[in-house]
């Protein structure tokens, strides 16, 4: 088999991986865009395992490896995701802009005051 | 073409098809069943490419998984289900960038495909049975990478670790006072 072809698909899906990491909005939408270029990545592991015939399997143990890390990667993204949703009660990527410098053009107002949802408000209660 | 290359490429079709519909829908849970057409068809590619391994991998920790995780954050995030309409600034799924997103992917797709096939056009994979089973892969597995293997079961754990501490929603920020008292 010609190596193009792993090697094309592989760069296509990091491709559209990028486009959605830049595009999407939604978080958990950006992490499955993630879940993508690393599954190119993983294509590339295993084709160039293939082709060089590694005695070690570097490559497909490599693959292995990855596949493990992006189910931690997604795991914890998730629960720092919902983590968000309970804080801002939305987690929609480029409207999270509390870090972001005051020295801001005043046209654009932020929302600053982190609304407080009823699950943290009653955790919290006597403190505010 | 052999007959490798075909079904390779009609596997690699459907999963950069299945991924372009994973990116573009409109629907939140529609683009988790797409991300499930687009893996199974890369454990497909996997088994052309001889990883049996990794192909079973693959189906069981992304298609198993992954997908069901993301479908627990989708539906814990209420999440709107159906079709969302598009309305401009407040659309929920796409961010306003999507035409200068376009053209970042488009220009990564172009270098990355024009430099992989100007290196490695006269490259050809000699597919041949058995190097990708669980008995060769387990063997370098458990002899060649056992190091790497345990310090990635430790990852994995301060992963869990991790996760379980960010989800408890009775361990929150120390309130002020606390904080003036000073620990030790």
């Amino acid at each position: 088999m010609h190596a193009a072809y792993p090697v094309v698909v592989a760069a296509l899906l990091f491709s559209v991986g990028v486009y959605g990491v830049l595009a999407r909005r939604n978080a958990i939408l950006v992490l499955m865009s993630v879940e993508l270029m690393l599954n190119a990545v993983n294509l590339n592991l295993v084709a160039f395992d293939v082709l060089w015939r590694d005695r070690l399997h570097g490559g497909q143990v490599m693959t292995l490896f990855t596949i493990v890390i992006a189910a931690a990667e997604i795991g914890l993204g998730l629960a720092i995701v919902l983590l968000v949703f309970r804080n801002r009660r939305m987690i929609e990527v480029d409207r999270l802009r509390t870090l972001t410098e005051q020295t801001a053009p005043a046209g654009e107002e932020t929302p600053q005051e982190p609304r407080r949802p009823a699950a943290a408000a009653a955790r919290e209660g006597d403190t505010a | 073409m052999t007959a490798a290359e075909v079904v390779f490429a009609l596997l690699g079709v459907v999963a950069v098809g299945s991924a372009v519909l994973v990116v573009t829908t409109r629907q939140l849970v529609h683009a988790a069943l797409w991300l499930v057409v687009a893996f199974g068809a890369l454990a497909g590619c996997y088994l052309v490419l001889t990883a049996e391994f990794v192909a079973w991998t693959q189906v069981l920790i992304y298609v198993g998984a992954v997908v069901v995780l993301l479908l627990f954050g989708i539906m814990l995030t209420r999440a709107p289900i159906g079709r969302v309409p598009r309305s401009g600034a407040d659309d929920p799924l796409d961010s306003g960038n999507r035409w200068a997103a376009l053209a970042v992917a488009l220009a990564t797709a172009a270098v990355l495909v024009t430099v992989l096939v100007m290196g490695f056009k006269d490259a050809y994979i000699d597919l041949e049975a058995g190097g990708g089973g669980a008995e060769p892969l387990g063997g370098s597995l458990f002899r060649t990478w056992v190091l790497p293997f345990e310090v990635l079961s430790v990852l994995l754990l301060a992963a869990l670790v991790g996760a379980i501490v960010l989800s408890r929603t009775d361990i929150g920020a120390r309130d002020e006072e606390d904080d003036g008292e000073g620990d030790g």
